[in-house]
């Protein structure tokens, strides 16, 4: 439990900590709470040889709320989200899901930005920004570029984010609509073994933990757009995908709970 | 007699805090990892990543290019530190158990993933771990047996080559009544027959272990500091091992941070220290990881049961007979054999059964080793007659409570003699469960559960019960000697009054958790009536307490405790001699209470124990012949073990749409005697229970078939935090034991020996209508959407 040997240097702004990834290549990693990467260098899954720490740019701290949107700065923990009025106010789902991440400890370390950029399918906040429809703000030497949510997570702890990039923001349309998680584990502060985001009365449906990355529900999307029923549409969540086989579920029991999960989000979120 | 009895305004019974608390919240206290050692050369053990392998080559010039890194040394190095010496069990339970030699650092053959095959010398714990990863050992792979009944199949590989067969032992328990069982199954109007696994479980305590050797070259003493349990075992056992004279040895516990079993050891890194540090002559230390500790500590249970019940019509069970098979691991650690045993004299439960049997075959397989884990044996035996149980009433037609008071031992049995040759020393079971039913609402719960039936909701609500129980306070010494324990089961305690009134207690228990110094202030406060602050607990260190057997079993109080008793009942005779001596009066004629010796009749003819305390430090005016000081030591031998005993309701909610089960509500009601300090054994309750609803609902040590750990870590191994814990409502009727005069019980492992069978039971009762009979423990959410489906399949 004892990481390999690594330096360490402090980003004095996004600016810096761009050209710090320039400087030490693939071998650095960029370090907000550490929640999800220092597990794995304890466990030397991950061995950079460099840590760039951006976990004390305060400026890119914020909830912002104005036309329509809501701009999330990269460095915001999860404990922020979960207590903002602001946020409860404009986006209820992504406060609420804040508070199921992991336990408080968890919480008042980990960053959006950094669960985003960490693109674990099994984590909360991801899906909860593509059912969202969220954007993600990624800035490199060359200046800023927008990614849509649906087109930033590429594998398992992969993304479409260049070595030498990084998050600054993310937004949400303001307005949750009818929306719902459903959250599925065994201890409260674990993983989702499935999860399941209704936003926007079913217009937006995402997957936890149903494959290499989160996935947007297409198939449970396009049956209600169709005027399928609650059941119906539900029926589909599982179709076409290659859920993981772990400890505490095989793919045919992830299926399942994908299907009974997506039609207990949609009822809650109002879609009968 | 009872302490409560005699004192009643006293701290025995109250909720006094524990003063341990204070420097373990502040983080004052000093755990092993907290020592510091200038110069000390850290250990990292490089382990097997190859459950049966032979150990082709090792090569550390990687890590030898590491900063701080200075010698890798493998088994072969390191052999003439111990030459033949192996790691020692001491529990040869049959004349032709099978114990194959034990080393320290594996020579030759890796036997389970986690074997130790070479140790990285560095000058930082984190030197070490990067020299111990950059080991590259190059392994032969050899078949390997992963699964308990795999061992014992035709043709499966040998953990041991030697060895002609994977049987450690065979080890059974029925006399001459073979014929009177066989008659019972066959008259029986009832006979049921099951099948239970246990499955492994790792044992996780909040701080793992680790230890220090520290040399004195001159003098040529050795201080070994270690996170056990057992300091004054593992002073003997060191000695011996290594050759070291025991005059030379000293072992501290520091603050220890939990064990359940784990610590109750004697381990390869304690050995390998010990013999560097004399052969350096430099303090040696290490430290484990949690992740290592997975693989590296024993882990807890591994058994495959069977178990039969016969019965008559009415279900009064008339038999019960059991076949083990218990999993060793690769290697027997201290007490691994005898495990299983523990557990082997209570197969029959709580109830009055006639005719008895038991028998356990132990394996070997190429796994960590088990030992004693939370219970060691008793929670085992406990899960299967009390699910047998219910299997029993469902066939009789009658309520599991109905089962239970049909066939509990009688409140006026006791001494009760069971078929196993135990003498059970008191008890009221029926009350106990009475109790239970009442204070869980059963009649209400099931109300709401055929509520919910009815509507065809997918929340199914079940009501479990477990009533057991153990046998605690180990352990007479000559019961042990009929068991081939290599040990006596007595406790030392020493107590002393200083010159100004304070007073010292010396104590052989060691605490790790528990309360020790607590519970020790609070009877010795009593008796003396003196505050318990005045109390100074002293343990641990066997520079200071030399004589005791140390902490397991649940045995502090009832043999620790007892010896803590006897010695300060020694010193107020002393006491009392002298103030005999002062007033001039007949010892008959004195009373002492509140601190103050009394003549009866003559309330001015008074002397308060500090009196007496001075004047035995002065020695003035002693009467003729007698010492001075007040100070007493007792070695205590129990007569007999003691037997804890309740009634545990647990109350679930499962949804049958995910097989996720919730435990809405759980009842205890224990009799673990009379009650020292009711706020230690409600905290030892509450996480007993917790840790037994872990191995019902969430633990599991996985292993694949080649004989990787899959859970290794916190994440895949799912120790519930407190965010799991159901709502615990305990109440407890104690029926005083007799054995001992306090009339205390013991209560470290009741909750675990508990609660598993009544989780278990639960959740049967939530899904027999669906077809469920049974749910292997982890009862995770997909085994039991599969037990509904499957169920829901066959009926179709």
């Amino acid at each position: 439990m004892i990481p390999a040997a690594f330096d360490y240097e402090v980003a004095e702004s996004a600016d810096h900590a761009i050209s710090l990834l320039g400087e030490h290549g693939d071998d650095a990693k960029l370090l907000a709470g550490g929640h999800s990467l220092i597990p794995m260098m304890r466990y030397r899954l991950a061995t950079p040889s460099v840590l760039v720490d951006v976990g004390r740019l305060d400026d890119l701290r914020y909830i912002r709320t104005g036309n329509g949107s809501v701009s999330i700065g990269a460095l915001t923990r999860h404990s922020e989200l979960e207590h903002s009025a602001a946020l409860a106010e404009a986006c209820p789902m992504l406060a609420s899901v804040a508070a199921l991440v992991g336990d408080p400890a968890v919480r008042h370390r980990g960053t959006l930005g950094g669960t985003i950029a960490h693109a674990d399918p099994a984590s909360d906040l991801p899906a909860a920004v593509l059912a969202l429809g969220g954007t993600i703000v990624a800035q490199g030497p060359g200046g800023s570029r927008e990614i849509a949510a649906t087109d930033f997570f590429t594998g398992y702890f992969e993304s479409v984010l260049a070595d030498d990039e990084m998050i600054t923001e993310v937004r949400v349309p303001a307005g949750s609509g009818g929306w719902n998680y459903q959250k599925f584990n065994r201890r409260a502060q674990d993983w989702a073994i499935v999860g399941v985001a209704v936003a926007g009365g079913g217009s937006g449906v995402s997957l936890v933990n149903m494959g290499s990355t989160p996935i947007r529900a297409s198939g449970v999307e396009a049956a209600l757009a169709g005027g399928a029923s609650a059941a119906d549409a539900a029926a589909v969540a599982a179709d076409g995908l290659e859920p993981p086989d772990d400890l505490n579920a095989d793919a045919e029991y992830r299926s399942h709970l994908a299907r009974v999960l997506t039609e207990r989000a949609l009822n809650a979120a109002g879609v009968a | 007699m009872t302490i409560t009895e005699d004192a009643p305004a006293g701290h025995v019974g109250s909720r006094r805090l524990r003063k341990e608390d204070p420097a373990l919240l502040t983080g004052e206290a000093k755990f092993i990892d907290d020592l510091a050692l200038p110069g000390a050369i850290w250990v990292g053990v490089v382990r097997s990543t190859e459950a049966h392998a032979n150990i082709v080559g090792i090569d550390g010039s990687a890590a030898l290019e590491i900063d701080g890194v200075n010698e890798v040394l493998s088994g072969e190095d390191l052999a003439p530190l111990w030459g033949e010496g192996a790691l020692p069990c001491a529990w040869p339970v049959t004349p032709d158990m099978k114990n194959p030699a034990h080393l320290p650092v594996a020579r030759g053959t890796a036997k389970y993933v986690g074997d130790a095959v070479a140790v990285v010398l560095a000058d930082s714990r984190y030197a070490a771990a990067d020299g111990a990863a950059a080991v590259v050992v190059d392994y032969e792979p050899l078949p390997a047996v992963v699964e308990i009944e795999d061992a014992v199949a035709d043709g499966a590989p040998l953990v041991h080559a030697d060895l002609d067969s994977n049987e450690c032992y065979t080890w059974g328990l029925w006399g001459d009544n073979a014929p009177a069982i066989d008659a019972a199954f066959a008259e029986a109007a009832h006979v049921v027959s099951e099948r239970y696994l246990q499955q492994r479980l790792i044992p996780a305590p909040m701080e793992p272990r680790g230890c220090a050797a520290v040399p004195s070259p001159a003098g040529g003493e050795l201080t070994l500091y270690s996170a056990t349990q057992i300091p004054h075992i593992l002073k003997v056992m060191t000695a011996v091992v290594l050759g070291i004279p025991e005059n030379k040895l000293r072992v501290v516990a520091p603050s220890v941070g939990g064990g359940f079993g784990c610590k109750l050891n004697v381990y390869a890194e304690e050995i390998l220290c010990s013999a560097l540090a004399m052969q350096r002559g430099a303090p040696v230390r290490w430290t484990e990881g949690r992740a290592e500790a997975a693989v590296s500590t024993i882990q807890g249970r591994g058994q495959v049961q069977h178990i039969e019940l016969a019965a008559d019509a009415d279900g009064k069970v008339t038999a019960v007979r059991v076949k083990l098979l218990a999993d060793m691991g690769a290697y027997l650690q201290l007490v691994t054999p005898g495990v299983p045993l523990l557990g082997g004299f209570l197969y029959h439960g709580c109830y009055d059964i006639p005719n008895y049997m038991f028998e356990c075959t132990s394996v070997f397989t190429n796994r960590t080793p088990t030992d004693a884990y939370r219970g060691a044996g008793r929670p085992e035996a406990t899960y299967a007659v009390e699910r047998a149980m219910d299997s029993l009433a469902v066939s009789v037609g009658v309520s599991p409570e109905e089962i239970r008071a049909r066939n509990f031992i009688g409140a006026d049995a006791f001494p009760y003699e069971s078929a196993a040759g135990l003498v059970f020393d008191s008890g009221d079971y029926q009350t106990v469960l009475d109790k239970a039913v009442a204070l869980a609402d059963v009649d209400g719960r099931r109300a709401e559960a055929a509520q919910r039936r009815a509507s065809g909701s997918s929340k199914r609500i079940g009501v479990g019960f477990s009533s057991y129980v153990e046998m605690c306070g180990l352990a007479p010494s000559r019961v042990l000697a009929s068991l081939d324990y290599g040990a006596g089961g007595w406790e030392a305690a020493t107590v002393r009054i200083s010159p100004t009134c304070k007073v010292q207690v010396v104590t052989g228990s060691t605490p790790h958790g528990q309360g020790h110094e607590t519970c020790w202030s609070m009877i010795v406060a009593d008796q003396l009536g003196v505050d318990p602050d005045d109390v100074e607990v002293l343990h641990s260190d066997t520079a200071v307490s030399p004589t005791g057997l140390d902490t397991y079993g649940s045995r502090s109080l009832a043999v620790g405790g007892t010896a803590v008793y006897m010695a300060t009942e020694k010193v107020i005779d002393k006491a009392r001699a002298i103030a005999a001596h002062q007033l001039e009066a007949s010892e008959d004629d004195l009373e002492f209470s509140g601190g103050v010796f009394r003549v009866r009749g003559t309330p001015e003819a008074e002397v308060p124990l500090a009196g007496i305390a001075f004047a035995a430090f002065t020695a003035h005016d002693l009467p003729d012949g007698m010492e001075p000081n007040l100070e007493a030591h007792v070695t205590y031998d129990p007569p007999n073990f003691t037997f804890p005993n309740g009634t545990h309701i647990a109350v679930v909610e499962v949804d049958t749409d995910t097989g996720d089960v919730d435990l809405i509500d759980y009842v205890a009601v224990d009799d673990c005697g009379v009650q020292i300090n009711p706020l230690v054994v409600e905290g030892q309750v509450h996480g007993g229970i917790l840790q037994g609803a872990a191995q019902a609902l969430y633990e599991d040590a996985v292993y694949n078939s080649d004989g990787q750990l899959v859970s290794a870590n916190l994440g895949d191994y799912l120790v519930p935090s407190a965010a799991e814990a159901p709502r615990f409502r305990l109440d407890s009727h104690a029926t005083p034991s007799p054995t001992n005069p306090m009339g205390v019980k013991g209560v470290g492992e009741a909750g675990t020996i508990a609660a598993a069978p009544a989780v278990i039971n639960a959740v049967v009762d939530a899904l027999r209508d669906l077809g469920v009979t049974d749910v292997d423990m982890p009862a995770s959410p997909q085994t039991v959407w599969r037990a509904i489906a499957d169920a829901q399949g066959g009926a179709s």
